[in-house]
């Protein structure tokens, strides 16, 4: 798959499953937007096969995009159209729309129902984007990097429509370079650097971290000690024992683990990806 | 809902945004209006001598007009339309089952409507503060060389859009194409007062055939109108198809710009 003079990405297998949430994560510039393009049918790739319910999405016609949603990485809306004029001029264009009060209550905009967009804040905003996204009641939505540039609390509220969508049984494909959204939200995580994927599993299992050394911090004498170990209980046993025996405690014993974010970080360390 | 339908939909809220922009508003609607008002208190009382000599009012109700139907249809959609891609709006009214054809049709549909209601706000300004007649029975002929002419505008319009490569862009770009022409085709300068060499340049672009075409139509015979202009006409016309077959082939929906 390749776009203009560069290959964008290239090799990248994926397959999602109805009814899940697919997080594709990756730094910028990693080839997220490519792909998520050529998926969407934005662009055109140069080999390879694509299927996106059933379809190519490169030849694909108005039945096929009555049955996805997107939300563009960047994206305004008519700056004079109010909320549930926005979601009217959409509704028209799908043959069986969700109710517009009821989207409006999904992204959870009741009270802005009546607000032109241009006095939203970037957060309704692109809630309401979203809810242009659904209100043709999809099977599957795509989500491009949706809380770039959020607040803490707008990117929770976020989370929380997104939640919503699993509910419904929709299928979310969802591109991000947070890894605590990804964690949050998806069932599944793929992680792209540089055009190709560097890692893939549930959130929980990624980049094998079950197996992975742990770090056992304390003090000693008012020395910091830090062990690296593949085996933490017999080196915990070990530890605590003799510190048993001698009388003493370990100040600040603390065990940790790689999270998602070192593993993703340790993953994309040498991709060299920029924009 | 059927294409025509579709088209009748998007209109709608085309035409919600227009009137509540209030920039569209200012220069397509109230422009036209001071225009008018500031040409007919300066020159009022004057004669032109064009066809035989008629009042400065008679020349500038026409001549303003045809303004505001360019104003209304070419101007408006290539801002607007940049605004728009440049935004992202169009591209993410690509994504959906919309037909493209309906959202330029429903857009295009808007321009011509403006551009009728324009011509009604004029020609009243002009009956009730200078005294030009309305030609009511011209009104066909005139509502043909309107709507030919703003579909001709509106295609040239939409392939402007193709030159145009940011936001910041759009306005420098369209006035500096525009406001020459309207110097030159004898909008603001009747045409009396322009050198020949002038006019034989103005007559390349289709402004200067636009507002003939109009002005025939819509002042009288007996104060110096001729009949309605084919041959101005068909040139307007013909520019109306480059600019759509130009539009047609470079017009992009997604973003130039990031």
């Amino acid at each position: 798959m390749s776009y203009g003079e560069t290959e964008a990405v290239r090799g990248i297998d994926l397959e999602v499953m109805p009814g899940e949430v697919f997080a594709f994560l990756g730094p910028n510039g990693a080839g997220k937007t490519t792909t998520v393009e050529i998926l969407e049918g934005y662009r055109h790739r140069s080999g390879g096969e694509v299927s996106v319910l059933g379809e190519d999405p490169q030849r694909a016609g108005r039945e096929w995009r009555e049955r996805i949603g997107i939300v563009l990485q960047s994206g305004r809306l008519d700056p004079y159209l109010s909320v549930r004029e926005s979601l009217g001029l959409y509704a028209g264009y799908f043959p069986a729309p969700r109710p517009i009060e009821e989207v409006i209550e999904l992204v959870g905009l009741e009270g802005k129902a009546d607000e032109r967009a241009r006095k939203l804040s970037g957060g309704q905003q692109r809630r309401l984007d979203v809810g242009m996204a659904l209100i043709g009641d999809p099977d599957l939505l795509f989500l491009d990097e949706p809380t770039t540039g959020f607040d803490p609390s707008a990117r929770r509220q976020f989370w929380d429509v997104i939640a919503g969508l699993r509910d419904l049984g929709k299928t979310v494909f969802l591109t991000t370079h947070y890894m605590e959204e990804a964690q949050r939200l998806a069932d599944r995580v793929t992680i792209i650097a540089a055009g190709e994927i560097v890692a893939r599993g549930t959130p929980e299992d990624l980049g094998d971290r079950e197996h992975q050394a742990a770090t056992i911090h304390y003090r000693a004498g008012g020395r910091e000690v830090k062990l690296e170990t593949t085996t933490l209980v017999k080196t915990l046993h070990e530890l605590t024992g003799e510190a048993l025996e001698r009388g003493e405690d370990l100040e600040g014993l603390e065990v940790t683990r790689p999270t998602l974010e070192d593993v993703y970080l340790e993953l994309t360390a040498d991709s060299g990806a920029a924009e | 809902m059927s294409g025509l339908a579709l088209v009748a939909h998007q209109f709608r809220y085309d035409q919600k945004a227009f009137w509540r922009n209030p920039a569209s508003v200012f220069f397509t609607v109230m422009f036209p209006v001071v225009l008018l008002l500031i040409f007919g208190t300066v020159f009022g009382g004057q004669t032109v001598n064009v066809r035989g000599g008629i009042k400065t009012t008679t020349y500038y109700v026409p001549a303003i007009i045809t303004l505001s139907i360019i104003s209304a249809t070419m101007q408006s959609l290539a801002m607007s339309l940049v605004i728009a891609r440049e935004d992202g709006r169009l591209k993410r009214g690509r994504g959906t089952p919309m037909p493209p054809w309906v959202f330029i049709a429903g857009r295009v549909g808007n321009s011509i409507v403006v551009a009728l209601i324009m011509m009604a706000l004029l020609a009243v300004i002009g009956r009730i503060a200078y005294g030009v007649a309305i030609p009511w029975e011209r009104l066909p002929e005139i509502v043909l060389v309107l709507v030919v002419g703003a579909a001709a505008f509106a295609c040239l319009g939409i392939a402007l859009t193709a030159a145009i490569p940011s936001q910041d862009a759009a306005a420098p770009i369209v006035n500096a194409l525009l406001l020459p022409l309207y110097f030159l085709s004898g909008v603001f300068i009747p045409d009396d007062q322009l050198p020949s060499g002038v006019i034989h340049f103005a007559d390349i672009f289709p402004i200067r055939h636009f507002f003939e075409a109009f002005f025939d139509a819509y002042v009288p015979a007996g104060a110096g109108g001729a009949a309605i202009s084919w041959g101005n006409l068909a040139i307007v016309a013909i520019w109306g198809v480059v600019g759509l077959l130009l539009a047609v082939r470079f017009f992009r929906w997604t973003p130039r710009s990031g």
